[in-house]
């Protein structure tokens, strides 16, 4: 009896890891899909989101701040996006190499940005202490936060779907994906399309950020803990399919967590990479194969 | 062993020849003591304080007129959070500067590369924070506490309060691992119960199935080897999932007063943490290093374990220079050793043979403002076991 009771508390931390690995690497997947440029700065973005969400709740305490942290953390990232994409990466879109060890250089000066603004130990986002509760259900009780992630991740993802088909940008957005020569040839402004889209994925990154500052401090290394897992999730769904990358965040996640009943988080966290590994080795396409669903960016 | 005796005192003849050489017109000016310790990267913030309560302890010195008649010079370098700095800067110390001693390192990764270079140079480190023990170089004095000094005597209190059921958390590198293996050793020696052990990366801030597993197991008590802000993540998703430090204590092994104040204190507030100094001792040699810091940092400056060993080993250093008429390490290690019990912010305290220190072990729980009230103390200071008895029987420190 125990035992199920664990698997099936694993079952929901899992889905639990599996929102927050997919809010991170949702910005990572709209980028590539629609630029193919690997953004090594994506956790910083996470990480501003993280420290505004901070920066609010400090001012107004409560669940009024929450509420304003979220949109707060998405502008604030959203603009940072936009700035990386007019300065850095608009200035190198021939050059993928490049972007690579640029993106990574401004991941350098953005965590010690941070370190040298709010120091090097982390700050707390301090949640409402309604959140701080947890919901029982039979033998088992899931914490609020967690259950509240999990809803901000369905309800984004729902919001990404309606965006990309049934907006007029979700249209420039698919056609841009589909061939840009043509594209651009039909008179789609593509450069403003590609910063939209950066932006946006930005400001995702941003709201996963917040998410992150409700379970554990906000660092200057924060992003680092996280994009691994997120590039990871990206790669197996299939470079730039947002539902493959749903598909591959719950596959880890879950798999992640139920290997945790046997194993301690090092070895979990060994074991995912191998996962991986083998399954890139079988299915190099990932999950969904880019092309091959509407919901492709 | 006559041979080497003389080995040595015809290598410190030459040795003082040639300083009396060099420096002859210099015996009256000031002598050079090194202070490497991280100013910058993630340990500045626990190892500044260190290096401003050993840099106090220098000033105070030369206020009340030096060592052996001459004045301090204190040489401050940055470790920079990096072993191997470390290592580099210790030999610069060494070997430029001519420091006659070190004070400094805090993590066993820095001390572990330092101490090839203090072999070699034979030269001596005074080390301030607590450690896996295992190891007794003769070219360390390490103040802070062994497993028996802080780790054992929190499970005797645990054990006292009648708690029979233990669970271990740890971040995932050596001292935690050390820890816990001590721990469970002495844990099924005294027939109580493991419910279990686990650890997280360094930094880590996942801990929902660390958290399921000790719901679960319903340990009557957790003991915490976590370092950093992944006590943040496991404290707030403690929290989260209903489970409070008043239903279920926590006993931290890396929290100290500017650790809670970093976190927030209301976070980690009823928790348990054991030391062998809390800024709230009652003693009139505590409160007076307290109010000297505080008038040199300012109010709001909290003092820690490790910063009160910084500043005793400086002080002990001073008293074995004192005892042996010398400023030469080797001497002054043999009188470190030899010297008498002497008052301390944190009590009476002296070197045993092995070079670490006798010291008093405290158990404190946190209070809403971030301090400890303490609530447990050994009965006698307790002596410094670097090879636990159980864990690693018949493993001792050869002697020096």
């Amino acid at each position: 009896m125990d035992g199920v009771v664990l698997a099936l508390g694993q079952g929901f931390n899992g889905l639990s890891v599996a929102s927050l690995y997919l809010l991170a690497a949702l910005g990572l997947a709209l980028s590539f899909g629609l630029m193919r440029v690997i953004n090594m700065a994506h956790g910083e973005l996470l990480m501003l989101g993280g420290y505004i969400a901070y920066l609010v709740m400090k001012a107004v305490p409560g669940t009024a701040g929450l509420l304003l942290a979220l949109p707060a953390a998405f502008a604030g990232s959203a603009l940072m996006g936009a700035a990386i994409e007019a300065i850095l990466i608009r200035r190198l879109a021939a050059r993928p190499l490049d972007t690579l060890l640029a993106t990574w250089g401004l991941s350098l000066i953005l965590q010690q940005a941070a370190r040298n603004i709010f120091g090097p130990i982390g700050v707390e986002v301090r949640a409402p202490a309604w959140m701080n509760t947890a919901v029982t259900l039979g033998p088992l009780s899931l914490p609020t936060t967690r259950i509240l992630i999990l809803v901000l991740c369905v309800l984004l993802l729902g919001g990404l779907a309606l965006l990309l088909t049934r907006t007029r940008i979700g249209l420039l957005v698919r056609a841009v994906n589909q061939d840009r020569m043509m594209a651009a040839a039909v008179g789609i402004d593509i450069r403003r399309v590609d910063m939209v889209m950066f932006a946006l994925g930005s400001g995702v990154a941003g709201l996963a950020g917040v998410a992150l500052g409700l379970l554990g401090p906000v660092t200057p290394t924060v992003g680092q803990t996280y994009i691994v897992p997120a590039f990871l999730v990206v790669v197996m769904g299939g470079l730039g399919s947002i539902a493959g990358s749903t598909a591959a965040a719950v596959i880890l996640g879950l798999f992640s967590a139920m290997a945790q009943i046997f194993v301690d988080v090092s070895v979990a966290q060994v074991l995912m990479l191998v996962l991986v590994i083998a399954f890139i080795q079988f299915r190099p396409q990932g999950v969904l194969a880019p092309r091959s669903r509407a919901l492709d960016a | 062993m006559d041979l080497f005796r003389k080995g040595v005192s015809r290598r410190m003849a030459v040795l003082l020849a040639s300083v009396a050489l060099v420096s002859c017109s210099k015996d009256s000016g000031p002598v050079k003591v090194g202070v490497l310790q991280s100013l910058t990267g993630t340990m500045a913030i626990s190892e500044v304080t260190v290096k401003n309560a050993e840099l106090m302890a220098i000033e105070e010195i030369n206020a009340a007129g030096g060592v052996l008649g001459r004045q301090l010079e204190a040489v401050v370098e940055d470790g920079a959070s990096d072993p191997v700095t470390f290592s580099q800067k210790a030999a610069k110390l060494i070997e430029s500067n001519k420091v006659v001693t070190v004070f400094g390192g805090w993590t066993s990764a820095s001390r572990k590369a330092m101490q090839p270079v203090f072999q070699r140079t034979n030269n001596l480190l005074w080390y301030p924070v607590q450690f896996e023990g295992n190891e007794c170089s003769p070219n360390i004095m390490y103040s802070g506490a062994q497993p028996n000094q802080q780790i054992l005597p929190a499970l005797d209190w645990a054990v006292a309060q009648g708690f029979k059921n233990y669970f271990l958390v740890g971040s995932d590198y050596v001292f935690p691992r050390t820890a816990n293996l001590i721990l469970k050793t002495h844990i099924a020696d005294r027939k109580l119960a493991t419910a279990g052990e686990e650890y997280v990366p360094l930094g880590g801030a996942d801990f929902s199935t660390v958290i399921a597993k000790i719901q679960a197991a319903k340990p009557d008590i957790i003991f915490s080897t976590l370092n950093g802000d992944s006590n943040v993540a496991f404290f707030k998703q403690l929290a989260a999932a209903g489970v409070s430090t008043t239903t279920l204590p926590v006993m931290s092994f890396s929290i100290g007063e500017q650790e809670a104040q970093a976190m927030g204190p209301q976070l980690v507030q009823g928790s348990y943490a054991a030391w062998n100094y809390f800024q709230s001792l009652d003693t009139p040699e505590n409160q007076a290093f307290v109010a000297a810091y505080k008038k040199k940092h300012g109010a709001d400056a909290v003092v820690t374990d490790p910063m009160v060993h910084g500043y005793i080993n400086v002080y002990q250093w001073k008293a074995a220079v004192e005892k042996a008429k010398t400023f030469d390490p080797t001497a002054v290690r043999k009188a470190a050793v030899a010297l008498a019990d002497s008052p301390s912010p944190m009590g009476g305290v002296k070197f045993a043979a092995n070079q670490s220190l006798v010291q008093t072990a405290y158990v404190g729980q946190l209070d809403t403002a971030g301090q400890f009230k303490i609530i447990s103390r050994s009965p006698a200071p307790i002596a410094p076991e670097p090879y636990d008895r159980l864990a690693f029987p018949g493993k001792t420190c050869a002697p020096t």
